[in-house]
């Protein structure tokens, strides 16, 4: 995407003020008198309307002009701030969005929904609404044209020129208009002594002669014009005319909205998104962090050059070795270094994800009548953002968990002497290699009893059998496991607590959930900095090379062929009293190629899932920079990207949440066969 | 010599279409991103015209004309306001302030450079 | 993804009339794709097989070091497997796909030369009598040596979505 297309700059520009706007007005839902935030909300909306505007957006100008003319009207304090207001608003941005991303049609029935609520909004509590939204532009009354010319007399007023208006200029447009006699009037100069030089006190009458329209003149006095002194009058009947007319401002640069009119010189609006559905990603990356990126270029360049020089010199040969393997070494560090800049440059705040959830809590709070505080920490704290995306899934589902399940009723709360206002605290910090994300409500915490009935009645554990408290808790995140009584609207979804742990799985981390009866729930997901690079086993199966990350592997066993034999049909391991489900991954990939006679079991896990995968060999621990599948692969869910090896071939990367989840289904295939 | 003109606005796409617009007419434009970006930059250089957005985070557009008219230096620099629609009473605060001329957005490039050429001359 | 059925790819023949293509064979057919969209012809790179994927991208390259799958069309047009010769190329074209825009190596048995075609001498795949699937076929091109196909690649690789769950999430072999 060109940086030389403003339109596309737009795009960015309009998607950073929407959210603007709706940080603004999610915090106007608290504070509903600060200045402040009405005046920030206002700005984004003046803003999203005029550069829309500019840039042939037209829909979205004229549909963010009736908000902003509402909202000016509680700018202007003839409209109280109001929690219907704030929620009208609210859609209203919502419909702004997708007046920006769509192409406009098939959006008007909303739009017009949504200026009507905002007309009652207003209506309600201020009286009268603003009708004139759309000031006729005043006309001009001297659109005539003088035959013979034009007499004029203009005195500007005394700060003009220090005001940036140069009266010569004015004289010489005056001049390109026609032929001109000008006589300059100095009585009302003041003595030197009282003279400021950069005030003007001239006046100067004007002879212009010519077939030359009035608006002509006015034009060229437009910006002066209001405090001016001005007398035009025809030259032919300037006898006749009695007192000369003073003239009313006239804009002449005002342009129609329409883009009919001016569509010829503008860019339109879907111009680059036929080729481009989505606008491409951007990030904003400090200066001196890709300083220091140029910085390691260069260095790569010369020692490129260095290498150059080599291959084609004439050293001796010990001599060139020596080079050679400075030079290695030497690349091997800047790699090195490259790759951890270029790590840093894809990190970016998670400021970015906790903003989206102020919004869905307050929409939550006004679903389900509770009153819901959100608070956050450590927003600095910085993440890939392949993950800030991948993450922001599940972190809705916790927090709509916590709000619809967690957080008791204002009356409840109040009843069990806890502060009517429920909270939601989201914190993160860093910790090693791993980033910490907490969500944490003060809500009645998880009903022990409940688990344990549901549990027992899906056979997940025996009646009357002891479970750690902590093993108890992991229950909810087992599939088709839902613990709420009423199934609400929200979090009732069939999204389970199950696909969030498989997610952040996914993402080679770990959810851990705490919680105590009546003081509420903590819910803590681990996830890796990055998805960028990792460490893995590189193994063979058949004629393939698949990396399975290092951090899932527990152990790697031998499996002879006697016991692949006995095996056979139960595919089970025994390990340390338990039974553990393996994969033949030779059948599961379909090589066609016979096993080799020491085949592998390495034993994967998420959370407390095992399952052993049966590979041919394993070849060995490989720093692994995962690049994405192509979107035409994006089906094929038991890789989760693939990998360049030293040799240049590619290796596939599996997908260890998917891995085990096969095995867990083949488990429960077999248990229900018999 | 080229006449150097400075554009004040928030928004990145407008200084984009202003910058393109400017130097595509053959002007050296500098850009600021709010009013007191801005200041900073007309402290830094006198410049032949100053284009500047009213509304703006930071330092609006009406504070920064009437600091700038406090500077000498700045005396006589022609300085030209956006306004999205013909509000008068706006209007008359920025000339009161010291503009010198204003532009009613939506614009077209053309009524950009022809603004300019007005208030610079050339 | 598979809710986004394609519509019919326009050929964007110029005002003359005209389109600069890319001629290749598969098998005995000669085919065209648009010059606009090949970035590159390669000779064969050592191809990794995905398990689970679609016979048609059933496999990946490190192609300047992104992974990009290799399209065998012959599958697409009901053409038995092929051994590579010394001729066969990766050509990577640049397309739309699925919403995305996406780097494909396509197998060829054959580059020929880049080539004029005329819309005068082009028409629609006939409704019958044609061995292959309508869909994938956008126009029909006639020249002196013959005929030159231009297939439909969102329509191909769009048939593809969705059908090609993974084989490997069920197992057929696991007793």
């Amino acid at each position: 995407m060109s940086t030389q297309d403003p339109v596309a700059a737009f795009r960015v520009e309009a998607g950073e003020l929407l959210d603007q706007i709706e940080h603004g007005l999610l915090d106007l839902g608290h504070r509903l008198d600060d200045r402040a935030l009405i005046d920030e909300v206002f700005r984004g909306l003046h803003t999203l309307k005029g550069s829309g505007a500019m840039f042939g957006f037209d829909a979205l100008a004229e549909f963010t002009h009736h908000c902003e003319t509402a909202f000016d009207r509680v700018r202007k304090g003839l409209a109280p701030a109001t929690q219907e207001l704030v929620a009208v608003i609210l859609s209203a941005r919502d419909h702004m969005r997708a007046l920006l991303e769509g192409d406009g049609t098939g959006l008007e029935a909303t739009g017009a929904a949504i200026l009507e609520q905002l007309q009652a909004a207003i209506d309600g509590c201020a009286g009268e609404a603003s009708g004139s939204s759309a000031s006729p532009v005043p006309t001009s009354p001297a659109g005539q044209a003088a035959r013979g010319g034009w007499r004029l007399f203009f005195r500007l007023p005394a700060d003009a020129m220090a005001n940036g208006t140069n009266p010569l200029m004015l004289l010489d447009e005056l001049r390109e208009l026609g032929d001109c006699r000008i006589v300059a009037r100095t009585d009302t100069v003041p003595p030197l002594a009282d003279l400021v030089p950069t005030e003007c006190h001239i006046g100067w009458d004007v002879e212009l002669r010519g077939d030359i329209s009035r608006d002509d003149i006015d034009d060229v006095f437009i910006f002066v014009m209001d405090d001016m002194e001005l007398t035009i009058e025809p030259l032919g009947d300037a006898i006749a005319q009695a007192p000369p007319e003073t003239i009313e401002e006239v804009p002449v640069v005002e342009v129609p909205a329409t883009a009919q009119d001016v569509s010829v010189n503008r860019v339109p609006a879907n111009a680059g998104a036929k080729t481009n559905a989505t606008p491409g990603e951007s990030v904003r990356v400090p200066a001196e962090r890709l300083d220091e990126l140029m910085d390691r270029v260069g260095e790569l360049v010369i020692v490129q050059s260095r290498l150059s020089q080599l291959a084609s010199g004439h050293g001796s040969a010990v001599g060139n070795e020596l080079a050679l393997r400075s030079i290695s070494e030497e690349i091997e560090r800047l790699a090195g270094e490259l790759r951890d800049t270029m790590m840093v440059l894809r990190m970016v705040p998670v400021a970015s994800l906790f903003s989206r959830f102020r919004r869905l809590v307050h929409d939550l709070a006004r679903e389900t009548g509770k009153t819901i505080e959100l608070s956050t920490e450590g927003e600095t704290t910085e993440v890939d953002k392949t993950m800030i995306e991948r993450l922001a899934d599940p972190m809705v589902h916790l927090i709509r968990n916590a709000c619809d399940h967690g957080l008791e009723t204002p009356e409840d709360r109040l009843a069990t002497g806890k502060a009517a206002a429920g909270q939601v605290h989201l914190s993160a910090h860093q910790a090693g290699g791993e980033v910490l994300i907490t969500i944490r409500d003060d809500g009645r915490g998880i009903d022990r009893a409940r688990v344990r009935a549901k549990a027992e009645s899906q056979g997940l554990i025996q009646p009357g059998q002891q479970v750690s408290d902590h093993d108890l808790l992991q229950m909810i995140f087992h599939p088709g496991f839902s613990t709420a009584a009423q199934v609400t609207n929200l979090s009732g979804r069939g999204v389970g607590m199950d696909v969030v742990k498989r997610t952040i799985e996914s993402l080679r981390g770990a959810i851990d959930i705490t919680s105590v009866p009546g003081e509420g729930s903590t819910v803590v997901l681990r996830i890796p900095l990055t998805l960028a690079i990792i460490d893995g086993l590189l193994v063979r199966v058949g004629e393939g090379r698949y990396v399975i990350p290092l951090g899932a592997v527990e152990e790697c066993l031998e499996l002879s062929l006697e016991e692949d034999l006995r095996s056979r049909g139960r595919s089970f391991i025994t390990l340390r009293d338990r039974l553990v489900p393996f994969l033949r991954l030779r059948e599961i990939f379909d090589t066609g190629t016979r096993p080799d006679p020491h085949q592998k079991i390495v034993v994967i896990a998420t959370g407390s899932e095992r399952v052993g995968l049966v590979v041919d060999q394993i070849i060995g621990s490989h720093q692994t920079v995962i690049k994405s599948m192509s979107p035409l692969h994006r089906d094929v869910a038991t890789f989760a990207g693939a990998t360049i090896l030293g040799d240049g071939g590619v290796a596939l990367i599996l997908d260890v949440a998917q891995l085990v989840m096969l095995g867990q289904n083949q488990e429960e295939r077999l248990r229900a066969a018999g | 010599m080229t006449a150097s003109i400075l554009t004040v606005d928030d928004s990145p796409s407008l200084r984009m279409a202003i910058r393109i617009a400017l130097t595509g007419a053959g002007y050296d434009v500098t850009e600021a991103g709010d009013g007191v970006e801005g200041l900073a930059a007309a402290a830094a250089k006198r410049f032949d015209l100053i284009i500047t957005d009213l509304n703006m985070p930071n330092m609006d557009g009406l504070t920064m004309i009437r600091e700038l008219r406090q500077a000498p230096e700045q005396a006589g620099v022609p300085i030209i306001f956006l306004t999205t629609e013909s509000d008068d009473a706006m209007k008359q605060q920025a000339k009161a302030a010291g503009a010198t001329g204003w532009l009613v957005k939506p614009f077209v490039p053309e009524q950009l450079i022809k603004v300019s050429r007005k208030v610079l001359g050339r | 993804m598979s809710d986004l059925i394609p519509e019919k790819t326009a050929t964007q023949w110029d005002a003359a009339g005209n389109l600069e293509v890319l001629t290749f064979n598969l098998g005995e057919e000669t085919f065209a794709l648009e010059a606009t969209l090949v970035r590159e012809i390669l000779d064969l790179l050592p191809e990794t097989r995905v398990p689970g994927a679609a016979p048609l991208l059933g496999s990946v390259v490190n192609f300047r070091g992104k992974i990009i799958p290799i399209a065998d069309l012959r599958l697409a047009f009901a053409m038995p497997a092929a051994e590579a010769t010394v001729d066969s190329r990766i050509v990577v074209i640049e397309t739309e796909a699925e919403g995305e825009t996406v780097q494909i190596g396509i197998r060829t048995d054959k580059v020929h030369e880049v080539a004029t075609l005329q819309r005068a001498a082009s028409e629609e795949p006939p409704a019958v009598g044609m061995r292959w699937r309508r869909d994938f076929v956008r126009e029909l091109v006639r020249r002196q040596d013959g005929v030159v196909v231009l297939p439909d690649l969102a329509a191909i690789f769009h048939s593809l979505v969705g059908s090609a769950d993974s084989a490997a999430a069920q197992p057929s072999t696991l007793h």
